[in-house]
């Protein structure tokens, strides 16, 4: 049996991906199974993260197997100073496999070096979170029905926004167009639009989130601009409603758009749009259950279908 | 012309050792901590802000009697691309070379995120070079990048 690891999702290719959300669709099918039957799976969330873990701890229940683990490194050992790289030794021990979320960056490429047990990141610090690209991968496919030559707009912290980022890196593959839409302070970092450059990806940047972007693009998908960010509170307090997507804002919209968010959501999204057929934001978290449960046989060699 | 001629005449000639030129002067005394030189008791000749053509002002370095593994002269790269390394034996260059940067480098650079595990852990540093020229480094494990020239030394 073939296993490995998932620390981020530049690691995959466009076939991984692939493979990773046909396995998600068949889970979405067949949600409960006995193909972890007899596996102990690891959740080790030095830093709390209650719907992350949530999610992962289902997936496992789900697909048969028993869950250990903590969900704060206040009761671990860490707080006692042991290294992570001990934790991750004793945790071995016990488990067939470690779903880690850790308050440190590269805390889980980190761990795979220490152990043979493979590891799934579950978020390191701003760094990476596969699985949520994943969900969002497999909420974009889902609505639209493929993942090819689709219009993608980023909106409002594109700047620190882990998501939006790992979603740029997963979307090269499939020959998108994007919209960057944010305030100069947050604006998608230089080497993502070099990267566009160079795989000649079009994009296009803009300071105003305009009813012209809303209705050229297939996907919307909005962040949440946090106000620590900014060095300059007058321009925080200048920029933070003009990222905010309301329900009139749709009117002209494509039919098929649909309304991404990673949550938690505060204002950049008005309650009024939560209504409209196009808010596809709380079935996107749903999903990210069959991506998880996809993760997590694909990373202990099983396959679904036999 | 001229210029040129003083520098030479500055620094008294070798019998054996390593003479390391090109040194852009910003990171002159980065490269005097790579190669350990505070702790050492040979015979060790300094110059900075020398004229240079290529540099408009370098460093070079002269320490007696020692010759330095391939690694290490390779680190200097990550501080000194354009460092060049004379090794002499009886009086004469027996070799001339450039550093070259390694693709990897382990536990030569610091991580510059506070947050990074390798400033965490007892652990070992390690980047990767994705631009030589520059050179740029990346962190193998949180993805920081960081150039060269603003890359602190362990």
């Amino acid at each position: 049996m073939d296993t490995h690891s998932l620390v981020a999702i530049d690691d995959l290719n466009r076939h991984e991906i692939l493979d990773l959300l046909d396995r998600a669709s068949y889970f979405e099918k067949n949600p409960n199974s006995h193909l972890l039957d007899g596996k102990v799976v690891a959740t080790l969330f030095f830093e709390p993260s209650t719907r992350t873990r949530l999610s992962f701890e289902t997936a496992v229940n789900r697909l048969g197997g028993r869950v250990i683990g903590f969900s704060d490194a206040s009761t671990s050992s860490t707080s006692k100073g042991e290294t992570l790289k001990d934790t991750i030794k004793m945790v071995s021990n016990y488990a067939d496999l470690i779903v880690m979320r850790h308050f440190l960056e590269g805390a889980a490429r980190y761990a795979t070096e220490v152990t043979q047990v493979p590891i799934v990141n579950a978020g390191d610090g701003a760094n990476q979170h596969p699985s949520q690209t994943l969900l969002d991968l497999y909420s974009i496919r889902k609505t639209q029905g493929r993942l090819e030559g689709l219009t993608i707009t980023m909106v409002g912290d594109l700047k620190y926004g882990r998501t939006v980022h790992s979603l740029v890196m997963a979307m090269r593959h499939f020959k998108p167009v994007f919209n960057f839409v944010s305030s100069r302070e947050l604006a998608m970092p230089q080497e993502y639009l070099d990267l566009c450059d160079e795989l000649g990806i079009e994009y296009h940047v803009y300071t105003d989130f305009s009813p012209e972007v809303i209705n050229s693009s297939d996907i919307l998908y909005m962040t949440r601009v946090q106000r620590e960010r900014f060095s300059d509170i007058m321009e925080y307090e200048r920029v933070k409603d003009l990222y905010t997507l309301r329900n009139d804002m749709l009117a002209d919209s494509k039919p098929t758009l649909r309304i991404l968010h990673p949550l938690p959501r505060v204002n950049e999204i008005n309650i009024d749009v939560d209504d409209n057929p196009k808010a596809y934001y709380f079935e996107q978290a749903h999903n990210g259950l069959f991506a998880r449960q996809a993760i997590i046989t694909a990373c202990l060699g099983i396959n679904p279908e036999k | 012309m001229m210029s040129d001629k003083k520098t030479e005449l500055a620094v008294a000639a070798l019998a054996a050792g390593t003479v390391i030129d090109h040194i852009p002067s910003a990171a002159l005394f980065k490269v005097v901590h790579i190669l350990g030189i505070e702790h050492m008791s040979n015979g060790v000749t300094i110059g900075n802000n020398l004229p240079s053509r290529r540099l408009n002002r370098k460093g070079i370095i002269k320490i007696e009697s020692v010759e330095f593994d391939r690694a290490t002269l390779d680190r200097i790269a990550v501080v000194a691309p354009t460092a060049t390394v004379n090794i002499i034996r009886n009086y004469q260059v027996a070799s001339k070379t450039k550093v070259e940067l390694p693709e990897t480098l382990i536990n030569t650079v610091a991580c510059p995120n506070p947050k990074c595990i390798t400033n965490n852990e007892p652990m070992k540093t390690r980047f990767d070079v994705i631009d030589a020229e520059g050179p740029v480094l990346i962190c193998h494990y949180c993805g920081r990048t960081v150039c060269g020239d603003k890359a602190r030394i362990i």
